[in-house]
Formats: structure tokens, sequence, C-alpha cells
């Protein structure tokens, strides 16, 4: 099957899937959601996957991406292996891990030379700083959203763990692993233990 | 060539455990990377650590290309690779494996459990990542207060992030930040 050809019976909309993806298809795909996230891709790889293409439902996508979230590593090159390896096997989850990585390397390496050769020019050291300021902002920004439902649940331990995490690696400055190595297991067991006290 | 020293071979053994342990994705990893690039290994200064943050929100893709970009400034184009691959591919092979268990399996309270409690775990690491950064992007009273002003605008609007980029841009290149 030629990947590209739209499969007749999406034409009807009540269908929700659409046949599954080729390589191609799945590189390109994967590709165009990455060029275009800027500020991160995961809304776009939405919009692509469920409402553009329909390769999954609304649900679906949130299981798959639920899963990437809590695995370690970036999320959406989780997300890209995940999906590509549902439809078309190990092959799959590389075009679409090549298609998410390979278009925006070719485009940062790029920047990585021009900042190289012209990061010394007084100009592009004030704006590259006032761009920083910015994304910085944005990062703060998005740590307070998701900050609101721990808050909001009145989750005392929940608040309790990211203080020390936060003041553990953000403070005094420890190295990530040892601090996961402590903070995970002491998190897990913590919410283990208060369920089964809020079921009992 | 001593294997050990040689600086893509660091590279990969940095990110690779890095990528690990990157709970929460690339950004809640950004304190480690501060602390190897700038504190343990002295690839780069405090400010190039801040540029190279700005250079990688600027471009688009995966918030995971900061890590290009530190590899390009240990070793070129080969370290830009051997860093994004390090970063990228313990973690999918991890995930592509554990989506497989779990497609296989019933599901479990476990996954559940586990998500519940790694989210204010990472939500920890991402705000530890938002002071460093600004401890080393803003060193003037004016750079912190664009910051703040950023992410009240960001948290209480639906403003689209790449607007708010261009204008601390801006600020920047008429000299205001400093």
């Amino acid at each position: 099957m030629p990947p590209d050809s739209p499969p007749v019976a999406i034409a009807a909309p009540e269908l929700p899937i659409s046949a599954p993806p080729g390589l191609f298809a799945l590189f390109s795909a994967f590709a165009k959601m990455s060029l275009s996230g800027f500020g991160g891709v995961l809304v776009f790889a939405r919009r692509g996957i469920v409402d553009q293409h329909r390769w999954m439902t609304a649900e679906e996508f949130n299981e798959t991406f639920a899963l990437c979230h809590f695995l370690p590593g970036p999320n959406v090159v989780n997300l890209s292996v995940v999906f590509g390896s549902r439809f078309r096997g190990v092959p799959g989850s590389i075009a679409a891990f090549a298609g998410l990585v390979g278009p925006p390397v070719v485009v940062v390496t790029i920047l990585a030379v021009l900042y190289a050769r012209f990061g010394e020019i007084d100009a592009l050291r004030r704006t590259l700083s006032g761009v920083s300021c910015a994304a910085v902002g944005l990062l703060i920004a998005v740590v307070f959203r998701m900050m609101m439902p721990l808050i909001k649940k009145r989750d005392v331990v929940g608040v309790v763990v990211m203080a020390a995490v936060f003041t553990a690696i953000g403070v005094l400055r420890l190295p990530l692993p040892a601090v996961l190595l402590v903070a995970m297991p002491l998190s897990v067991a913590i919410t283990f233990v208060m369920r089964r006290r809020g079921a009992a | 060539m001593n294997f050990n020293e040689s600086p893509i071979w660091t590279l990969i053994s940095t990110f690779g455990l890095m990528s690990l342990f990157a709970v929460g994705g690339a950004n809640a990893a950004i304190p480690e990377m501060h602390r190897i690039a700038v504190d343990v290994q002295h690839w780069m200064t405090d400010k190039q650590f801040a540029d190279v943050y700005a250079i990688s929100q600027l471009s688009p893709g995966p918030n995971v290309l900061i890590v290009t970009l530190i590899g390009y400034a240990v070793a070129g184009v080969a370290g830009a690779l051997a860093a994004t691959l390090a970063m990228c591919v313990p973690t999918a092979m991890l995930a592509y494996w554990v989506s497989r268990l779990m497609t296989r399996s019933s599901h479990s309270r476990w996954p559940a459990l586990i998500q519940a409690s790694l989210v204010p775990l990472s939500i920890g690491l991402m705000g530890a990542s938002g002071l460093v950064l600004a401890l080393t992007s803003d060193r003037t009273w004016t750079a912190a207060f664009v910051t703040a002003a950023v992410a009240v605008l960001a948290f209480a609007t639906r403003l689209n992030p790449l607007w708010l980029l261009l204008a601390g841009g801006l600020l920047g290149f008429a000299g205001v930040i400093g």
C-alpha cells in the first residue's frame, strides 16, 4: 500500500480511526508536528494524530501519553516511539523518532554553528539574554500551572515531596540520580500508604 | 586515543545516564545539565548555558534539543549527534519495552500509583529548573522583572509563547535588560 494514499473509508466523518500509517507517513507526520512545535511539540502531536490524521481517538492518545509521561526521558520522544511501534513495529518507531528529532536537530545544529561564529557580537548577546529571560518566565508559568491541581486538591504529601525535590536539586544542587533514588521509592511508598488508609 | 577521555564518550555516558533519570522530561533535567556542563565538566560558562537554553527555546522541536546544543559546544556536529542520541535512545527503548508489556498485561493499579507519586516529583524538578535558569539568566533587576512579567502573562493568558520570547529578544536588543 502506498503510505500516502488517503484511505477511502475516512471520507465518512463518523469513522474516528483511519487506516494505519505507513513508514513514510509516520516520518513526515512527525517531522511536520515537530517543526511547527515552538515551545513544545505535544499540542501539535495531539492535533496531528487525533484531529488531522485520525490515527487515534483522543482517549487512546491520552492513555499513550500518560504512559510516556511517567517514564523518564523526553516525553514526546517516548510518545513517537510508542506510537510508531503500535502501527509498524520497530521500523515504525524508528521512522516516527527520526521524523520527530531529525529535522529539528538539523535546524538547531545550524543555529549552533551560527552561535559559535557570531555569539560574541554584542547585539546578538543582548538579544539572546532577553530571549532567555523570557524563556525562563515561560518555564516558571508552566510550573505554576502544573502546581495548581496539587494545591486545589490540598495534596499535602505532594506539596512536601515537590518542595523537598525543589530544595535538593535547585537550592542544594545535589546530583539528580542520588536525589531520585531516594525520592522515588519514598514518594511511591507514601502515596501507597496514604491510599490504603484512604480506602480503609 | 584513550577511550575514557574522549569527549564524545563523556557526552554519551553523561546523557545516557541522565536520560533514564529525567523524570518529567528534558526540562526537568536542566539543573543536572547545568551542574554537569558548567560546574563539573566546565564545558561552558553560565552565560553560554543561558544562551543555549534561549536558542533551544527559539527553535522548533522537542525540548530535548538543548542537549544537541551542549553536545555541539563540546565536540562539534559529532558531539551534537552523540548527545542527542544518548539522551533519547535509552529511554525510547525503555518506553518501547514497557508499552509492549502494558498492552499484554491487564491494567493494574501500579501504573496509576507510580504516576500519582511521580507528578509532584517532576513538578519539583521543573521548579528547580526555573530557579537555576533564573539565577543564570537574570543578572540584573530589570532582567528579573522581565522574567516575572513573562511568567505572569504566560500563566494568566493564552498568548502564544513565541510572542513573549520575541518580546524578550526585542527588549534585550534595545539594551533595556543590560
